[in-house]
């Protein structure tokens, strides 16, 4: 079907995303899902990585977003994450630094397998797809 | 009669006060309308949250996560009280400090202990005075303009206690922010989960029907499992959003009033002043008169 879908990506402090776009893809926690006008109401956990949209002249745009869940109705897809970022918007800086502070303290404590490791994992993880979103893009 | 010296000090202190407070006043307003503004963004986000989550607990049954269980005793309650660093903002942090007292008092019992978070500094003064036990502090939060991430640590702190049972119940006091002369201090229960309703009245129809198609991936439980512990996170940031702007409103109100009532004083004492100058100036004629008329006679 032919026509244009709404698309809003909101986080608690702003919202990021509020347009029409052609088509978005999302990576949901039981794998990748696009959606187009007229998809079937769904709902889904979001994991860690990068939602892909066409906007209206179908131009190809990225967004980061981590920890969060999206919702598809037939006219429109809201996101709802704890933090999320367009492309241009990520802090290369800020995601280098959060990734070297999160190696340093992965390698002091290797063997422990409580609560700082994991939320260094989480860090770690979340500052690499930040760096490859920005890498992989300019590459193109 | 006060000597026109100590009246031209008095008055030119009170105006100095006067600077101060009408500087005061105008900072709270700027930040005031920051803090709204993190309101008015956050109010999307709430809303929608808040319609899924009661759509899904519809539709999964109550028992679907420990979050929700109440326990069957209480021991031990765990208050997160929101309170401003600063003072200076009138009778706010009494307000909330005395919503505490109140809640302590009401719901205090044999072999009921009582924990406490702190955000904010006065609260945490209150605690100190009166032997509270206190598990953790955030000071620098309230007041300023702070992140997400606050509130999901701290939410992830308090979850952990719940789920460890070392808090059976967890309340939250803050002030409501309702406009700018009133904000209400309220106790609201974080853990257990109370039984969430249903989105509300109005558009039922529609959000209960499409979300009986909804499809769900993972299972509407599951769904529902992952999102709870993020519904503490947000009411954790509502409510530290809330105080946050409550205090700034609650400062600019006191620091109108102060600004005001050193108008009055001022006024008042330039009266004093004239008519203790004009009463000089009478005594020196009088004296001179006098003197006149002595020479004369």
């Amino acid at each position: 079907m032919a026509g244009n879908i709404r698309l809003e990506v909101v986080t608690p402090e702003k919202s990021v995303v509020d347009e029409e776009v052609q088509i978005v893809v999302a990576p949901g926690t039981l794998g990748e899902f696009g959606v187009l006008i007229g998809h079937t109401p769904f709902m889904t956990t979001l994991k860690l990585g990068t939602i892909r949209y066409n906007d209206t002249e179908g131009v190809e745009r990225c967004v980061f977003v981590s920890g969060g869940f999206a919702e598809a109705l037939p006219d429109k897809v809201t996101v709802l994450a704890e933090s999320a970022e367009r492309r241009r918007d990520i802090d290369i800086q800020r995601a280098k630094s959060a990734m070297e502070r999160a190696q340093r303290r992965l390698e002091e404590e290797t063997e422990k397998e409580d609560r700082d490791f994991t939320r260094a994992t989480a860090a770690l993880e979340r500052a690499l797809h930040r760096l490859k979103l920005v890498e992989t893009k300019r590459s193109l | 009669m006060p000597s026109l010296k100590d009246v031209q000090n008095k008055i030119s202190a009170i105006k100095k006060t006067q600077q101060i407070t009408r500087a005061m006043k105008m900072v709270a307003t700027s930040r005031l309308r920051g803090a709204q503004t993190n309101m008015d963004m956050f109010r999307p986000y709430a809303g929608k949250f808040t319609e899924v989550l009661g759509s899904l607990a519809e539709k999964s049954g109550a028992e679907s996560s420990p979050l929700l269980i109440p326990r069957d005793v209480t021991n031990n309650i765990h208050l997160v009280l929101c309170t401003s660093d600063r003072g200076l903002c009138g009778g706010f942090n009494v307000n909330l400090v005395n919503a505490a007292a109140k809640f302590v008092n009401e719901k205090s019992g044999s072999g009921i202990s009582f924990s406490i978070t702190n955000f904010g500094k006065k609260g945490r003064d209150w605690c100190r005075k009166n032997d509270f036990q206190m598990t953790d502090e955030y000071i620098g939060v309230v007041g300023t303009r702070f992140g997400f991430n606050v509130a999901s640590n701290a939410g992830q702190k308090l979850i952990d206690g719940f789920l460890d049972e070392i808090y059976d119940e967890i309340y939250v006091v803050y002030a409501e922010f309702v406009n700018m002369a009133r904000q209400i201090p309220t106790v609201k229960q974080l853990l257990p989960i109370p039984p969430i309703e249903p989105a509300e009245e109005e558009p039922k129809d529609q959000s209960s029907d499409y979300l009986a198609e909804h499809i769900c991936e993972p299972s509407a439980q599951e769904l529902l499992g992952a999102l709870l512990p993020r519904n503490i996170y947000v009411q954790l940031y509502s409510a530290l959003l809330e105080t946050s702007t409550s205090e700034h409103a609650a400062r600019m109100t006191a620091m109108d009033n102060a600004t005001k009532a050193c108008g009055d004083m001022l006024d008042n004492l330039t009266l004093v002043y004239n008519k203790a100058r004009q009463a000089a100036i009478t005594a020196e004629l009088m004296d001179i008169v006098g003197g006149a008329e002595a020479l004369r006679g």
